[in-house]
């Protein structure tokens, strides 16, 4: 208690020093924690994705689409319980800015699959039964105001043209991490389409996602598929869907491992701070740290102030830090959201704030903890008058 | 006077400072018993070597030869580790600017030398509360350094010198940055100390005044110990 109240009281005895660097470590740890929850946000497909699933795409790139005619022989694979198709669409709304992915599916089956997307009976039925239907996320959907029976218009990019869709169903996720900002549609309204337009881009797929009767068969299951289009023209990748999802993320592999090394270099930054404010107060405080060797008090304890003192700091700025981020992360994730399915802070990024705050606080003790444990009494007494 | 058993041995203590390459003696075979009990003043100009001797009597600094024995204890021979425990137990200090902790109040302060001793909090209260009473400052005990007079802290300084009840004080000017009437009230305090409670106190003072309350003057000289001036205590 004693020892408590000393480090409280030597932590704000320079108030303006003291809270200024309570400051710089909020601002660091709310930066930190931003990072890591844009990092993990990043992740959250992968992390959401279920590992009963499998997605089989083009061996040479995702670009490349497969022909319909997998379908069938995938289906006769053991270990296959079910089957889905989709395409990449890539259509813009009204203007580029206005990003969201967009998805041509086999509605049932997909459907099927994906329990995760709730849809109300009805809107589900009426999503199925008008091939000019798409259903939406929750989320897409209060972004755009839009209302059921609204057409919308998308201009294709990889399939070129205005394309009318109208909106027969709106999705809610099941879970938090269920991405709630997806626009799919009937993947036969673009085949026919493609018959009449493009007759040789018909009847092709961007990727099958494939449920399996037992999760634990996955690898052996995609070894059987991939054996099965071995030679073929298109020969297949097939991989459990978070390596999927993993392989997208790795196509901005780069950018994340920039974002990552910001976060790192942030911390290094505020360690530097909180070390040369460590150092002063020790510099200040050299004639009392001889008059507690005076006492009899060891370089230890002495030392353990210093700790003491600097962990204190850190981890006021830490509460601060980890106070501030949901609210900045929310405001962030409006600016952002259309990118990531969620945006929400993780507990694993509580705890590396923690972390990192200890470790901050820590290390800025290190140098003035070593010159106070040093210092000759006698030395020390003299710096005093 | 009653004739006492040296508490303090000197024995050809030697002590120097380096600056860059040069040796500047401080202390030069230094030879002094001080008996239990005893008030000695140590007296001389600047730069004589009086703090410095002070110093390695309470084990603050080193010797480079010499031996001193403290209660019979040959303290240049204890480890740092050793010494800290030793200061702890057998010495008090008085400093000329008190050297208090300015956060901590005058009752924290003098409880801080207790936190080194196996005390509980009821006890440490009992023998800080009974120190600042020694010291006629109870009334002030919850007031911080910065709230008392240049006196009222030296006493508060005085009463965390004596809260451990150690054999030996040594005071390095204690009435150097005090008035008159503080410092007389400094040194009445201190020469109660040394025939209430039997204390041996050791006093590094330029003031003749101060020096008078002591039993003995040694004047040290360009780092060479001259003869002793005994005087009755007053």
């Amino acid at each position: 208690m004693y020892i408590l109240k000393l480090l409280l009281r030597n932590a704000f005895r320079h108030k303006l020093r003291t809270s200024l660097t309570i400051l710089s470590i909020t601002i660091a740890i709310l930066a930190f924690g931003l990072l890591r929850t844009f990092i993990s946000a990043w992740y959250a497909g992968a992390e959401a994705s279920s590992a009963s699933r499998l997605v089989t795409r083009n061996a040479v790139s995702l670009i490349f689409p497969l022909p319909l005619s997998y379908k069938d022989k995938i289906r006769q694979i053991d270990g296959v319980k079910q089957l889905a198709w989709g395409s990449w669409f890539a259509g813009i709304y009204i203007d580029e800015k206005n990003f969201f992915a967009n998805y041509a599916i086999d509605a049932e089956s997909y459907m099927a699959l994906y329990p995760e997307f709730i849809f109300p009976p009805d809107q589900k039925k009426a999503f199925l039964a008008d091939r000019r239907g798409f259903c939406a996320g929750r989320k897409l959907i209060e972004r755009y105001h839009w209302r059921i029976g609204d057409t919308v218009v998308l201009k294709g990019t990889v399939y070129p043209g205005n394309w009318e869709f109208v909106l027969r169903g709106i999705y809610q996720g099941r879970d938090e991490s269920t991405d709630e900002r997806l626009f799919f549609f009937h993947w036969d309204y673009l085949n026919e389409a493609l018959k009449k337009t493009a007759p040789r881009r018909a009847d092709q797929v961007g990727w099958y996602v494939i449920e399996l009767t037992d999760p634990n068969r996955a690898a052996e299951v995609a070894q059987a598929i991939d054996k099965t289009f071995k030679n073929s023209l298109a020969e297949t990748l097939t991989e459990t869907e978070k390596a999927f999802y993993l392989s997208f993320i790795s196509m901005v592999g780069a950018i994340i491992v920039a974002i990552q090394m910001v976060s790192f270099v942030v911390i290094i930054i505020i360690i530097v701070v909180a070390a040369n404010t460590m150092v002063m107060t020790a510099r200040e405080r050299i004639g009392e740290y001889a008059i507690f060797k005076t006492l009899g008090f060891r370089g230890w304890r002495i030392g353990g102030m210093i700790m003491g003192e600097s962990l204190l700091i850190a981890m006021i700025g830490c509460l601060f830090g980890i106070a501030l981020t949901p609210p900045a992360a929310k405001i962030f994730s409006k600016i952002v959201g259309t990118y990531f399915p969620t945006f929400r802070v993780e507990i694993e990024t509580i705890y590396m704030d923690i972390g990192a705050s200890i470790l901050v606080g820590l290390c800025a003790a290190i140098i003035p903890t070593w010159r106070a444990v040093k210092i000759r009494i006698a030395d020390g007494l003299r710096r005093i008058g | 006077m009653e004739i006492k058993s040296p508490i303090v041995g000197i024995e050809h203590v030697n002590k120097s400072y380096h600056k860059g390459t040069h040796t500047i003696p401080v202390l030069m075979d230094i030879t002094l018993d001080i008996a239990e009990g005893e008030f000695l003043a140590l007296m001389g100009p600047s730069g004589s070597g009086k703090s410095t001797l002070l110093n390695l009597i309470a084990a603050l600094d080193n010797v480079d030869s010499g031996i001193i024995r403290v209660g019979g204890i040959d303290i240049t021979d204890l480890t740092e580790t050793e010494l800290a425990v030793w200061r702890s137990v057998n010495v008090g200090f008085i400093f000329q600017f008190y050297n208090l902790i300015p956060v901590l109040t005058a009752f924290e302060n003098v409880e801080l030398p207790l936190l080194l001793t196996g005390l509980s909090r009821r006890e440490r209260r009992e023998h800080a509360e009974q120190a600042l009473r020694v010291v006629n400052l109870a009334s002030r005990m919850d007031h911080y350094p910065g709230q008392l007079s240049g006196g009222e802290q030296q006493r508060v300084a005085i009463a965390r010198a004596i809260v451990t009840d150690p054999a030996i004080l040594v005071a390095d000017e204690p009435t150097g940055d005090l008035d008159r009437v503080a410092a007389e009230e400094i040194l009445e305090l201190m020469d109660r100390l040394n025939h209430e409670s039997q204390k041996t106190i050791i006093m590094v003072t330029h003031d003749p005044r101060a020096a008078k309350k002591a039993h003995t003057i040694r004047v040290l000289d360009k780092g060479i110990l001259n003869n002793v001036h005994s005087q009755a205590a007053s």
